[in-house]
């Protein structure tokens, strides 16, 4: 504290540099601040997912209540309801394809990857803002056309992609396959091109930002595993990206140019193709080496949020802050050898389906680890129960849950029978879908007050919680028993089987339990939209907690900080220290401030807050 | 159906008690200060709901599950499905130990651990025993369930005995054409895609003399009890998958890469109708790769008969070259003899061969 103070003067100077005033182009939209880029990933994404989730609703109408007219729609989707007001069952393949498109790249990888790592990582690492301002609005803006060419995707005649979110060609190859397949796929793919752009943009800055920006003192032992997994996730999409565009173009070469990668001995519509030599496994390899790592680069930011809004409102250090860094990296490492699971029964050879099964349960090492470390750190806390503490609660109890029928689909002999089952349906909507969901809600409700200065409604916040949890369980729990019966995925309607002809009102309770927590979702959108111009001012440090962005001004102008960024002399989670006067000491407090409660090897570090004082190397505004 | 619609509106009525009552109380105030000992809003509720739910949520799976059971599927009809059968039942039955622990340690701990006044958190950041306790606890029963898995994965798909009967079945949308070897010869002919038209719908090569006698069927497949079969898999346009839920089986069928998968059925379907006291049950194929609109629908249905009325099925089935005798314009003059064997002569005027394959062309352009 005192260090900030002592250095006003030196930052009146800095200051006076940097005040150029902006006008509205420059403020709010080609907008180069961290702050705001967060806020335009995060309203973009809000919107994707009221679309993402509205899909669900449709087709799960569809699914659960057959019989149900559907006319009431027509306004919004015209053709694709026929006269008998019956769905059409091109347009289902649509919805269920954009619906898993828009939540898993739009929603919970841009939406909640770029909202919190552009958000948090320079405030929680002490830095002005990200290592380039450019890049940063670059990938926000090609994110932007990327979800302009995707929105403008459903509106073709011939309807969006439809060969499901994976578009395994020989489906999404060819337009005589499917209407989908034709002008829809292809604004998928540039739409996705456009997106992978977007992604190693942002990713290639929240990477640098992360080694290079930090402030002094915050060594990589002091950092919040917020920020430790938004690196995670970076690299891991540093990595898996370009591959998914690798595979990508060469689908597009198929589809235009004549070539023959994914293509083999394929009769269509009366004609044999030229193509032969291809193999569509290859694009199951490719996509799958992207997609797997994908469940965790939209997990493991829910995760760190979560780790950060578990400590804080536990009142208590997260327990085994280097094993949950140490699983971090297990989990980042695993997840690029293990996308093979997704294919056992494609015709891959068997032996390599035991390498990649035995790959595939290691992971729950780590991911246990995860979860006994979250529950120790709630044991003997001293629990608030905050919105987002609540969601991060239940983000744990969800991955649990759905992670442990994981560990029954990476036996490549069970999934023998359970592959493109509901069961892994109800498996991965819960592990990957919805506890990242909640990651992404107990983000926001945590950071709402940094964001726009204002509190969100505890109380509609606890609601939100309660409805949203036992309706994500009230859908998925029940999946689990309607793919342990043997339903497909992707299936229009169940009359065609006799073994499908059946379980019908499980099938409705689940789409009945879908409508409500979708209705549920109106509450949260109310509660951000209204307290975001009406909710009560935010004090400094509402949830008292350690991280630097509480140290920022309450709405933190350019640059974060006014005068020069704070010193960082501890890591983050000093919570209910035994001695301490309050029950959390911010991680600018500097040893020798706090003599009751350090611990020997503590007092042995006040040495060196000199030198830490003394540095000043990544003050952006300083650099002249 | 009835019982759920109102054991949910039960609990949501409670629960929208529970949220009136407190939106009453807590509405006007948000504390506007760093509220140092304050009871933050709402604590004891949702601490109490942790509870409420933990109670009706193990209530609710656990009824639900008894309830779901009688629609799941009955007993493998195969003998590798009643394998994996048990072994999922048993890395259930395993994980649900996890389960239950898991969300009820969460459960409880925020319960009992919330927010009390005047009272502080321990601070307990690490413990290198516990970490290792669950590091290694974890990997022992992940070693356990791969090694019984790797076992029953290699058992599956290891090479298919010598004997089994070998049938193909090649996916096109919107429908399952299957393939025998045929009663002289029991092997089936070579392929070639080029060669399909709307009759030859798998291309059959007549060039091979082993495909003289193969026949084919879109409606039914037949095999017989209690001995392996071995599928061959295709596809002709884009990738299906074959799906026999009662044998446990599914193998993806791909465009250019023939596939494979053997199992052993050990039920015919006159003993599941027995067994389900379900006089017109069928075994079904169904397709779980999506290939576009009529996804939903791909069926054909299995019968599995006993060795006897299996070999009368395909005695009495007319091959493909019997069915469409134009065809043995395709046959290489010294093999016609041959091909020509079981046709009634009169048919073996090979000059209107070329009308219907054009015909073959129009009507699968006609196929959507």
């Amino acid at each position: 504290m005192s260090a900030v103070e002592g250095m006003e003067t030196a930052h009146v100077d800095a200051h006076e540099h940097h005040h150029v005033s902006q006008n509205f182009w420059q403020k709010y939209i080609f907008c180069e601040d961290h702050k705001i880029i967060a806020k335009q990933y995060l309203i973009t994404g809000i919107i994707w997912a009221v679309i993402g989730i509205s899909m669900s609703v449709i087709f799960r109408i569809q699914l659960g209540l057959p019989d149900s007219n559907l006319s009431w729609l027509k306004p919004i989707l015209g053709g694709w309801i026929s006269e008998t007001g019956k769905l059409d069952p091109n347009f289902y393949l649509a919805l269920v394809t954009m619906h898993g498109t828009i939540m898993v790249f739009f929603v919970l990888t841009a939406g909640l990857s770029g909202t919190f790592s552009n958000f948090l990582i320079p405030l929680q690492i002490g830095a002005r803002d990200m290592a380039s301002g450019f890049m940063n609005m670059l990938s926000y803006w090609f994110f932007f056309l990327a979800s302009i060419i995707m929105f403008g995707s459903l509106f073709l005649q011939t309807g969006p992609a439809a060969g499901g979110w994976v578009i395994y060609p020989p489906l999404s190859a060819l337009p005589q396959a499917h209407p989908g397949s034709g002008a829809g796929m292809t604004l998928w793919l540039a739409s996705m091109a456009l997106f992978i752009v977007s992604q190693l943009l942002g990713g290639i800055n929240y990477i640098t930002t992360v080694i290079n920006l930090r402030t002094r003192g915050m060594s990589f032992d002091r950092l919040p595993l917020t920020i430790w997994s938004f690196l995670i996730t970076a690299v891991l999409g540093l990595i898996s990206f370009p591959v998914l565009l690798s595979s990508v173009l060469l689908l597009i070469m198929d589809r235009h140019f004549g070539t023959s990668f994914y293509l083999s001995d394929i009769y269509i519509n009366g004609e044999a193709l030229p193509n032969v030599g291809g193999s569509p496994i290859l694009f199951q390899h490719l996509f799958w080496f992207l997609g797997h790592p994908e469940v965790y680069i939209v997990l493991l930011p829910g995760l760190g949020i979560t780790s950060e809004v578990i400590a804080t409102n536990s009142r208590k250090p997260i327990f085994g802050y280097r094993a949950m860094i140490a699983s971090m990296l297990g989990i980042a490492f695993l997840a690029f050898i293990v996308w093979a699971h997704h294919m056992f029964v494609t015709g891959m050879n068997p032996f390599l389906g035991s390498v990649f099964m035995f790959l595939t349960l290691i992971i729950a090492v780590p991911s246990a680890v995860k979860g006994f470390n979250y529950i120790t750190t709630l044991w003997k806390g001293n629990i608030v129960f905050t919105p987002g503490m609540l969601f991060s609660i239940g983000l744990v109890s969800l991955f649990v849950s759905g992670g442990l029928t994981g560990i029954i689909l990476g036996n490549s002999a069970l999934d023998i029978q359970l592959h493109d089952t509901y069961f892994v349906v109800a498996h991965f909507h819960l592990v990957m879908g919805a506890a990242s969901a909640f990651g992404l809600f107990a983000g926001v409700y945590h950071w709402f007050p940094k964001m726009f200065g204002r509190m969100m409604n505890p109380t509609l916040g606890q609601i939100h919680f309660w409805f949203t949890f036992i309706g994500i369980y009230l859908i998925f729990i029940p999946m689990h028993y309607v793919g342990i019966a043997g339903f497909p995925r992707r299936y229009y309607q169940f009359t065609s089987y006799d073994f499908t002809h059946k379980f019908m009102d499980m099938n409705m309770f689940i789409s009945v339990a879908a409508i409500f927590s979708f209705l549920a979702q109106f509450i949260f959108l109310w509660n951000f939209f209204y307290s975001i111009f009406k909710g009560g001012r935010a004090p400094q440090n509402p949830w008292r907690s350690n991280t630097l962005e509480w140290t920022t001004p309450i709405v933190p102008g350019h640059g974060n900080w006014e005068g020069e960024l704070p010193a960082v002399y501890r890591w983050s989670y000093d919570y209910s220290k035994p001695g301490a006067k309050e029950d959390f000491i911010p991680q600018n407090i500097p040893y020798s401030q706090t003599l009751e409660s350090n611990f020997p090897h503590e007092n042995e570090l006040i040495a060196t807050e000199k030198a830490i004082e003394a540095q000043n190397f990544n003050d952006q505004f300083n650099s002249h | 159906m009835n019982y759920i619609i109102a054991l949910v509106a039960l609990v949501f009525v409670v629960l929208t008690g529970i949220v009136i009552a407190r939106l009453q109380g807590v509405i006007k105030s948000i504390k506007k200060t760093d509220s140092e000992e304050a009871e933050p809003s709402g604590n004891k509720v949702n601490g109490a709901m942790f509870i409420v739910v933990l109670v009706l949520g193990a209530i609710a799976i656990a009824w639900s599950y008894m309830h779901a059971r009688e629609y799941f599927l009955p007993e493998a009809s195969s003998i590798h499905g009643r394998r994996t059968d048990d072994l999922f039942w048993f890395s259930m039955g395993i994980l649900t130990i996890p389960f239950i622990a898991v969300n009820f340690l969460i459960f409880f701990f925020s319960w009992k651990y919330q927010h009390k006044k005047d009272h502080r958190a321990s601070f307990y950041p690490d413990n290198h025993k516990l970490e290792l306790i669950w590091t290694i606890v974890p990997a022992v029963v992940m070693a356990l369930l791969v090694f019984t898995g790797w076992k029953a994965w290699s058992d599956i798909t290891s090479e298919p005995p010598r004997d089994a009967e070998v049938i193909e079945i090649t996916g096109k949308q919107f429908n399952w054409i299957v393939r025998y070897g045929g009663v002289n010869d029991n092997k089936l002919g070579n392929y070639n895609y080029k060669l399909i038209d709307a009759q030859n719908e798998v291309g059959i090569d007549l060039s091979d003399e082993n495909s003289f006698d193969d026949f084919q069927n879109p409606t039914e497949m037949h095999i017989p009890v209690g001995r392996p079969v071995l599928l061959k898999i295709r596809a002709r346009d884009v990738l299906h998958s074959v799906f026999i839920p009662h044998m446990r089986v599914k193998m993806d069928a791909v465009p250019g890469m023939p596939t494979k998968f053997w199992f052993v059925p050990d039920k015919t379907t006159k003993d599941m109708q027995a067994e389900l006291n379900d006089p017109n049950f069928k075994y079904e194929i169904a397709c779980t790769e999506v290939c576009g609109q009529g996804h939903f629908s791909m069926k054909i249905n299995l019968v599995v008969e006993d060795e006897a009325s299996y070999k009368k099925w395909c005695s009495e089935q007319s091959t493909f070259l019997q069915t469409y005798p134009e065809y043995l314009a395709k046959v290489p003059d010294n093999l016609k003899a041959k091909a020509m064997k079981g046709l009634p002569a009169e048919t073996a005027a090979p000059a209107d061969s070329s009308a219907t394959a054009s015909a073959g062309v129009s009507a699968g352009s006609s196929i959507r």
